[in-house]
Formats: structure tokens, C-alpha cells, sequence
């Protein structure tokens, strides 16, 4: 039997106004093994686990329960107190008594009974609790950021400035990411891949920075310090080792008639291409599924012309596998589809097309070399009409209920731009709510309406449709003075939701990274660990975790950096103790275990055990705890019963079902 | 939400939850202060695969009127796989469990992630109501053999 200790913590008035605490610690005190019990306005406070550091030596204390937040929370800080007081780290429980207990619950009775119980439970498992060691693991001084646009590239220059070798993996032919796609960022105006290209550019000449574009990770195993990734670097047909980048090939190219992913799809590209001019590496990739080389054997014209002798149309994939000590996710956002969205005529009409692809249009380097113009008739527009929150704030299953973020600030930048630039175009905002909390945002906005005469409008529209003459006939509501509007629009502007890019839950499986609902990354806590994920050693950054702006996403970035530096500096890491541990008298050896264990952890030796006197060697499940991570899977797969998880074990689980069923 | 009864019935009900998606789940309702009844109490395991079927058995068998498991959802297990091999045993246990005595009602697994505070807080409020409405475990009294 244990000596018991439990700590009752007030949480300030979080727990003590709806838990009975003195009727708690009263309570316990005539369980079993309980010697000492003490309420304390907060027990994580440095008062707070002096108070249990003295009861440990006092009352000689080889338990301990705390009664407090959830373990999430200070299982750790309760942990490192008792090892402090020369108690093994792991003969402490914690009750959560205030998430699942006085935060839910109004009645102090109920909630004062509920506590005793959870607190029973706590000092049942804590009774079966054994002292445990932690083990030890290397750290591979070595990251990889997954995303090659500003949050990638931010996070690896951030984590290579510091001396640590950094690889970027990116899916695309050139690292830039969405950033490279804008023409001017707000709130400054300044042109995007004015700021970008350099950091592209730094990127691409780090010592400590090795980037794979056209590359994706197909699988990630091991665990935090020592993941084993592989990278596919798919053939790009063109030697990069040979390559000038001269540029002679996409010209000749024959096969043109391919949309430009890059300005999404507004014009055409060649089979052979770099995505934009900036593109880093500037080395193109042949589209194999557009080439007319590959569709048909007969073409060989970009290889002809190639001075260099770069073009290798037998490249195959290329499987890199490289180990790491972290994982940054900086898979960024796309814009949803608006297939649902058939009331804004987006499908049918060239002329209504999305907030992205008016930055295509406004950029020097896009489809219409910067000019403002109808994509139907190629005509400049006078009238022209922004629609806010396409598929944002959306309540039924269509579209994403959470805020874009981002949508309301770059409609009052393009609003100002074309209004700078085309001060006879006229230009209507509906809206729902503005919202542009931010450095310098409010005022960029109110400069959108008072300086440039943006025409905000508070309402939605309900449809968008095509009239004879070519126009587009908006219909919407006015809320504010509570009138329908229909209004004739040349160009109409949707401001369509972002959604994490659509790969981000293949690698979030991959990673074993929790995801939420709307498939951006979970971080490991909402407030307190915002880029980290719950997944040891997996990182967060940029829009992968949620909307964020540039701003707020370089400084997420850094803050990711920062966490994955303080990883890589580390040469030996603590291994979670609770792995899983065979009775070895019992085991016969029969692999069901191996089976299910998704880490590979167990194997089998020949061992000389003694069993009631006789000495024999048998074949027994052996586990590598370095390896497990401590599932459980396999303490139910065995069909004898004799695989057990270290602090989760059979005993002490059935001991809580009987104190909670009690 | 305040669950009525003539006679007083409160349900004994064990939530399984999984430390990475549920148990976080739980903690997000309660910091979102979304109540449910104070008959449910939370053990956490690691990972819904370590929830054995003979614990759920041996809460039935010490007085449980329900038992409910959570987990993190199909593919986004933290262990990868753990949740698949729950969902295959908790089937095949559930199934049985009509034959020994205790209804398929009092018995459910959920996928809660981390961030469905909400709907962590709603399938409890559903389960407990559902336990409420089912009822004293008596089927189960015979073989329970209780000594109160």
C-alpha cells in the first residue's frame, strides 16, 4: 500500500465556488493509503508545490493526487515538483476536477460528490502506480519544413540562421506559394514579390537550406528527434545540374494550350514551364500529362533547342530518404471551390471571377499584363462589385463557418488600387460585417471609403446573373436602410473562403497531427502552445494551423523556428516511460502483438526463463521501448492477457472503473 | 442540463477517452463551459485501443448503467491505427453484450477530436439522457450479484 498525498487546489474560485474543497479533502482522507490531504488556493503556484514538496518529506509521502486542472495541463508541473522531492515523477494522478468537473456543473452537492469520485479514482490508480525511468533518444540535428510558400521559407531561414540544417519540401515547381501569386500586400501597398523574391532568393542560397520542389513527403515514420522521411522528387524531365534557365524551351514549345495553374487558370502556359519569372529554382518541369513528347513519341522540339543538353525525358521519380529531428507543417490554404455556389454565375460568366484571380489580373505578370479588363470582351469595366464572406461565415453545410480573416482587408486594398489607378471605374463592396482588427487595418479601411469612395454596402446578394448587353445584373440587399438594390456590374468580384490546401489531411495522417473539422491543424494549445501540434516534434506554420494574414504568419513562422531550435539543441531527449511490458513467464510467443503495434517496437527473443523450478528457453515478446509509444494496442491483442501498459495498466484502469462504479 | 426523475434514478456512466482527441475534447467543453450531467465520469487512456472490452465488461459488472467510448476520428488516430482496431473490437463486444444483459443502448462509441468541445458536450448530454431513459441496469442484477 502507497502513502498517500492529495492536494486539493481552489483554482482560485474556478474550482472552490462550485467544488466543496474542505468537503473533498475531508472526504478522502478516509480512503485507503490516503496519510495526508490539504486543500491550497493554488496548488501549481511556487507556494502551492512547496506545500507538497514539504508533505512528501513530512508525512513520507510515496503518492501523490492532485486534485486540480486537467492533466494536459500540469500533469507535468505536479510531476517535476514531486522529482524535485526526490519522488519518482510518475507515482503522481491528477483528478480533473475543474475542466470535467466545476466548469461544467452548476450544483455544489453534485459537483462536490463528482469531485470525491474522480479524486477516488485518482488514489486507485495512483495505489497501482510503479516507479518509472525515463529513457533517453537522440536528436537528429536536422529539420524539414513541408511548404515552400512564406511561412516555409520564413521558418527554414529562421531555423538555418541559427546553424541548423533545414530542408523545404515543396509540391509545386517553385517555392513562393501564394504570396508570389499577390500584387500588392496591405496594408502598405507594397508589391509583393518585391518583399518575397529576396527571401526566395536567400532561401535558395543558404548554406544550411536544401529545397526539393516538385517533391512531395509520401511517408513519415519514427518519432520526435528521429523522424525517417521519405521524399518523392517527382521527374521533372530537365537535368538541374545542366539547366541555365535561358528560357528557349518554354518559347518553342509547341503544346501552349495548358491552363496556367499560377494565374489560375486565366490564360495558358507551355507543356514546359516555370510557374512564374521569379521562379526559384529557375529550372522548368515538363507536364508530362500536357507534353506532346509523352502523349504521342513525337515532338523532341524543347530538347533540340536546349543548349545545355538539360532535357531528360527518361528521368524517373526520385526517392530521397533523409532523417530529422523535426517536422514544420507550412502546407498553406487554397481558395474553396465555388461549384456550389451557382448564384453567382461564377461558372458561367468570365467576368465574375474570384478575389485570387483579380490579383492575377492586376499583376504586370499576368493574363492581361496588369490591365484592368473584362476577361469576356476584354473591355475596361465601370462598374465594379466586391462580394464578401463567398462560402466564409456560411451556416449552412456549403461553405466554412469560420471568418477568411484575410477578405475584408484585401478587398479594401484592391478596392483602393483600382480606384488609385482607374478613378472612373466605380466600385461596390456588399458586406456582412468589416472586420479589420490589425496594425494600421481600420485606417487602410476608412481611407477605402472616406479618400477613394468605395461604396460599402451592408447586406448580401442573392444572385448574380447575365444580362443581354453582357453585363452582369447583381441583385442584393441593403440591410441598413432595408431596401433590395439591383445594381448593372461589369466585373463582379467574389471574396471566396480559404481552406487548407487539400493535401494537408494525407499528411496529417501521415504525421499522426491531429486535424479539426475544417481540416486546419489542431496546435497543441490554443493559447499557450499555438504552433506547436500535439504531436511531439511537428510544428506549426502559417495558414495549416488557421487564417492568418503575412504579418501574423512570418511571425508564426519564427515562432515555429524558435521551438524547433530549442528541439535541435537538445542532444539527448526524455522517452515517454509508459510503454508497453510483457510478463515474460506468461508470454508464449504467439506475435498477435507485433501485429497490431504500428511502431514496429516488438520482437522476439530467445530468453531462458525459470517456471516453477524448470529452466527453459523459450521465445518471448521483447519491446523496444525506444521505440513504442505507449498506444496500448497490443495489451488487448493478447489473447493470454500478459502485455500491460506501464501507468496506464490493466490494474489500475479496472481499479478506476471500481472506484467510479463504487 | 438538470436531468429529472421520479425516483431519483442517476445513471453511473464511464466515458473512455482517449488522451489526444477526446480527453482534450472534454477539456475544450469544459473551458467552453458546456455543461452535461454529473453521472458521466471520464477515464483516460492513451488511445482508444487500450480500452479493453473486459474493463467495459467490469463496469457493467460493478454497477454501470453506460459505458461510452471516445476516440480520436477514423485516420486521424495519434497512433494511426489505434482507433481502427477499437472501432473492430467495441463492434464486435457491443454485439455480444444484448446477449448477456445489458442493452445496445447503453453502449456507444464516438469520435470526438479536439476541438469538438461542442460535441463533446452534446453526445453526452444525448447519452446520459438516453441512459436515463433506459433505466436501472436490471437485466444485469441477477448475474451482478450485488451485496448492498
Amino acid at each position: 500500500m502507497q502513502r498517500i498525498g492529495v492536494f486539493v487546489c481552489h483554482c482560485g474560485s474556478n474550482i472552490a465556488a462550485t467544488v466543496d474543497v474542505k468537503k473533498v479533502v475531508e472526504m478522502v482522507k478516509q480512503e485507503p493509503g490516503v496519510v495526508h490531504a490539504e486543500d491550497y488556493q493554488y496548488m501549481c503556484s511556487e507556494a502551492g508545490q512547496s506545500r507538497v514538496a514539504a508533505a512528501i518529506r513530512e508525512h513520507g509521502l510515496t503518492g501523490l493526487v492532485i486534485c486540480s486542472c486537467s492533466p494536459r495541463m500540469h500533469e507535468t508541473t505536479f510531476r517535476k515538483c514531486a522529482e524535485k522531492a526526490g519522488l519518482n515523477p510518475y507515482m503522481v494522478e491528477i483528478a480533473n476536477i475543474r475542466e470535467q468537473c466545476s466548469w461544467i456543473h452548476k450544483d455544489v452537492e453534485e459537483a462536490t460528490k463528482k469531485a470525491v469520485i474522480l479524486a477516488r479514482a485518482a488514489i486507485a490508480k495512483v495505489d497501482r502506480d510503479a516507479p518509472l525511468q525515463q529513457g533517453e533518444s537522440v536528436v537528429t540535428k536536422r529539420a524539414l519544413v513541408i511548404g515552400g510558400g512564406i511561412a516555409g521559407i520564413q521558418t527554414a531561414l529562421d531555423i538555418a540562421d541559427a546553424g541548423y540544417k533545414v530542408d523545404i519540401v515543396e509540391k509545386s515547381p517553385s517555392i513562393g506559394g501564394r504570396m508570389s501569386q499577390l500584387d500588392k500586400t496591405f496594408p502598405t501597398l507594397d508589391c509583393s514579390a518585391c518583399i518575397l523574391t529576396p527571401k526566395m532568393v536567400e532561401a535558395s542560397a543558404h548554406e544550411n537550406i536544401t529545397i526539393y520542389t516538385y517533391s512531395e513527403v509520401e511517408k513519415v515514420t519514427g518519432f520526435v528527434g528521429d523522424f525517417t522521411v521519405d521524399i518523392r522528387k517527382k521527374a521533372r524531365s530537365v537535368d538541374m545540374s545542366k539547366c541555365t534557365g535561358c528560357g528557349v524551351c518554354q518559347e518553342k514549345c509547341p503544346s501552349k494550350k495548358t491552363p496556367n495553374e499560377f494565374n489560375r487558370g486565366l490564360n495558358t502556359r507551355s507543356a514546359i514551364y516555370t510557374p512564374f519569372a521569379q521562379a526559384i529554382p529557375n529550372v522548368p518541369v515538363i507536364d508530362r500529362e500536357h507534353c506532346i513528347k509523352f502523349k504521342t513519341g513525337k515532338c523532341g522540339v524543347c530538347s533540340k533547342v536546349c543548349q545545355a543538353g538539360a532535357i531528360d525525358y527518361d528521368q524517373k521519380d526520385e526517392i530521397i530518404t533523409e532523417k530529422y529531428g523535426a517536422i514544420v507543417v507550412a502546407t498553406g490554404f487554397d481558395m474553396i471551390k465555388l461549384d456550389k455556389y451557382g448564384e453567382y454565375s461564377y461558372q458561367e460568366s468570365p467576368d465574375v471571377i474570384t478575389s485570387l484571380e483579380l490579383e492575377r489580373i492586376m499583376n504586370a505578370a499576368g493574363p492581361t499584363k496588369g490591365h484592368l479588363e473584362r476577361l469576356s470582351d476584354h473591355k475596361p469595366p465601370k462598374e465594379m462589385v466586391f462580394i464578401q464572406c463567398v462560402g466564409s461565415r456560411c451556416s449552412d453545410k456549403r461553405g466554412k463557418s469560420y471568418c477568411s480573416k484575410i477578405c475584408c482587408m484585401y478587398t479594401a486594398k484592391q478596392a483602393i488600387l483600382i480606384r488609385d489607378k482607374y478613378p472612373d471605374v466605380n466600385v461596390t463592396v456588399f458586406y456582412i460585417d468589416v472586420r479589420t482588427p490589425g496594425k494600421n487595418f481600420d485606417e487602410f479601411y476608412r481611407r477605402a471609403v472616406e479618400e477613394y469612395g468605395v461604396d460599402y454596402i451592408k447586406g448580401q446578394v442573392g444572385k448574380v446573373s447575365q444580362t443581354g448587353d453582357g453585363k452582369l445584373l447583381v441583385q442584393g440587399v441593403d440591410l441598413l436602410d432595408q431596401k433590395r438594390i439591383l445594381k448593372k456590374a461589369d466585373m463582379v468580384v467574389l471574396a471566396a473562403a480559404i481552406e487548407p490546401n487539400e493535401d494537408a489531411r494525407k499528411l496529417a495522417t501521415m504525421l499522426t497531427a491531429s486535424m479539426d473539422t475544417n481540416d486546419f491543424f489542431t496546435e497543441a494549445h490554443p493559447k499557450l502552445r499555438p504552433v506547436e501540434s500535439p504531436t511531439a516534434g511537428v510544428f506549426l506554420s502559417g495558414v495549416a494551423q488557421g487564417p492568418k494574414d503575412i504579418p501574423e504568419t512570418v511571425a508564426q513562422a519564427g515562432a515555429a523556428a524558435v521551438k524547433v531550435i530549442g528541439l535541435l539543441a537538445k542532444d539527448k531527449l526524455k522517452t515517454n516511460p509508459c510503454t508497453a511490458k510483457p510478463d515474460e513467464l506468461l508470454c508464449n510467443g504467439c506475435s498477435v502483438c507485433a501485429n497490431v503495434c504500428p511502431y514496429g517496437a516488438i520482437s522476439y527473443i530467445e530468453k531462458e526463463v525459470r517456471d516453477h523450478g524448470i529452466r527453459e528457453v523459450r521465445r518471448i515478446a521483447s519491446v523496444n521501448s525506444a521505440l513504442c509509444q505507449g498506444c496500448g494496442a497490443c495489451t488487448v491483442a493478447c489473447p493470454s492477457g500478459v502485455m500491460d501498459l506501464q501507468g496506464f495498466s490493466n490494474r489500475q484502469i479496472i481499479a478506476e472503473v471500481d472506484a467510479i462504479c463504487k | 442540463m438538470q436531468i429529472e426523475s421520479k425516483e431519483e434514478f442517476r445513471p453511473k456512466i464511464v466515458a473512455f477517452c482517449c488522451n489526444w482527441c477526446s480527453y482534450a475534447g472534454a477539456d475544450l467543453a469544459g473551458s467552453s463551459r458546456l455543461a452535461y450531467p454529473a453521472d458521466i465520469k471520464i477515464i483516460r487512456v492513451p488511445c482508444s485501443c487500450r480500452v479493453n472490452p473486459l474493463f467495459i465488461l467490469r463496469a457493467f459488472e460493478k454497477g454501470a448503467d453506460g459505458v461510452i467510448m471516445c476516440g480520436c476520428h477514423p485516420g486521424d488516430c495519434h497512433y494511426t491505427t489505434g482507433n481502427f482496431y477499437a472501432r473492430r473490437r467495441m463492434t464486435l463486444l457491443f454485439s455480444m453484450l444484448d446477449y448477456l444483459g445489458v442493452e445496445n443502448g447503453r453502449t456507444r462509441v464516438e469520435w470526438v477530436s479536439a476541438a469538438e468541445g461542442a460535441k463533446f458536450s452534446a453526445t453526452m448530454n444525448e447519452f446520459a439522457e438516453k441512459i436515463q431513459s433506459l433505466g436501472r441496469n436490471v437485466r444485469l442484477e441477477d448475474i451482478r450479484c450485488r451485496k448492498e
